[in-house]
């Protein structure tokens, strides 16, 4: 049986892959930021996850607006690294889980969730810097990886609700999958920001506070968060941080188990025009 | 019976939802083009031309050429693809997010520093927050813009 072992939630920033990529995680501004991800890199070498769902959003990449698909899953063998505009990030393939991500996509959508199936796709910064924050610089990223796609980009973006029982559909969907796999699930964007118009630069450090704790504490509150006040009170690109809850959602205290162990918890300000937040929450095996 | 769009009260805030979508269809659909290196040249060696080859309004594509980020968002463009045209300009989404605010790149940079804009007086249209409309552009320009009052 598969079983998620431990979710992760990090921002997801482009700034911080380029950082990383042209060699000055030690400059004064962003050293702060890379300490903070320093026992997560460490927890990472001991955790050795068999696979990762990364809930992560597409940049207008791989998803332009002629298809929007709310939630997509990815199947394929390998996804490349996407140019964005400024060249693909130096980092290595990521190398997928068909098995597993074919048998996610048959479970969960007749759990009703109807999902997109991506055989072909190129995965940009939403992806690959959570796996940077995570992973540091390696030669191959250290164990397949699941992109899992959800649409933060044309409003409305799927409810909180909707996506924390997804998260509970895909660990419902793992209980169901006969080879033993050690699995993590990560959710990533936000906290908050706003990248658009006069309030651009928007940062609410108490709001954030309080999504950190009340997504330990009490997620179900969490997910009952209206589209509204994300956009007020995070930032028009603050909503991002629904996907929190599909990973959220996957964690056994949702379905009656213990509450999760909370390994690491850091918060900054800024990375380039965003708040970032970050969780390791483990789950009692 | 309307949809419910209970976020059209927010400052300086302009949410692409289906409406915007399909207004911004072509401009978004252009800045996507410029994903390809090839079509960032053949923009840059003649933008006019390179816009004219997309069925975008005139407005849309005076917007893009005054690189007018919030006037492009006006008329349907969202941040995600415009920042395309900033990539092509080699400018960060920082250049970017800052330039719609009225501020140099130095003030924009230095209030994320101080931890960023805060919410208050910008919740709500109305109040005084440094996002209202009553209170544009911000920064040293705003100031250079009253003196000559």
């Amino acid at each position: 049986m598969a079983y998620i072992s431990a979710s992760v939630y990090t921002s997801h920033v482009p700034a911080i892959g380029a950082a990383l990529d042209q060699g000055r995680t030690q400059e004064p501004y962003w050293q702060p930021l890379f300490a903070g991800y320093e026992f997560s890199k460490q927890w990472m070498q001991e955790a050795k996850p068999d696979v990762i769902i990364l809930v992560y959003n597409d940049h207008a990449t791989a998803f332009s607006l002629q298809m929007i698909p709310t939630f997509a899953i990815g199947t394929a063998a390998e996804f490349r690294p996407a140019d964005e505009g400024w060249g693909p990030r130096p980092v290595p393939m990521v190398q997928g889980h068909p098995e597993l991500a074919s048998h996610i996509a048959q479970s969960v959508i007749l759990k009703d969730f109807d999902l997109t199936i991506v055989n072909e796709m190129d995965v940009d910064h939403g992806l690959t810097v959570p796996l940077s924050l995570m992973c540091g610089q390696p030669e191959a990223w250290p164990c397949p990886v699941i992109p899992f796609a959800v649409n933060v980009v044309q409003y409305p973006v799927p409810r909180g609700q909707r996506c924390f029982q997804l998260g509970q559909a895909i660990h419902r969907a793992l209980d169901e999958y006969d080879e033993d796999l050690n699995v993590q699930i990560w959710g990533t964007g936000g906290m908050t920001h706003q990248l658009q118009g006069p309030r651009a630069g928007l940062i609410n450090k108490q709001w954030d506070s309080n999504f950190l704790d009340k997504l330990i504490e009490d997620p179900s509150a969490v997910a009952a968060i209206p589209h509204i006040e994300y956009v007020r009170e995070a930032g028009s690109e603050g909503i991002e941080l629904v996907m929190w809850l599909i990973a959220r959602g996957a964690m056994s205290d949702v379905a009656g188990g213990a509450k999760p162990k909370v390994r690491h918890r850091f918060y900054h300000v800024p990375a380039s025009n965003t708040a970032v937040g970050h969780l390791i929450l483990e789950n009692a095996h | 019976m309307a949809l419910d769009k209970p976020y059209l009260d927010i400052p300086g805030t302009i949410i692409f939802d289906a409406e915007q979508a399909r207004k911004g269809y072509h401009l978004n659909q252009f800045c996507m083009s410029l994903m390809k290196a090839a079509n960032r040249e053949r923009f840059k060696a003649d933008e006019r031309a390179y816009l004219d080859e997309w069925p975008m309004t005139e407005e849309q594509k005076q917007a893009v050429l005054a690189r007018d980020l919030n006037w492009c968002i006006r008329t349907g463009g969202n941040i995600y693809f415009l920042a395309k045209i900033g990539a092509t300009d080699g400018k960060s989404f920082q250049q970017m997010a800052g330039s719609m605010t009225g501020m140099t790149e130095e003030e924009y940079r230095e209030m994320m520093i101080k931890g960023g804009r805060s919410p208050e007086g910008n919740r709500y249209l109305g109040e005084d927050g440094d996002a209202q409309a009553h209170r544009q552009p911000q920064g040293y320009s705003h100031h250079a813009q009253a003196k000559e009052m």
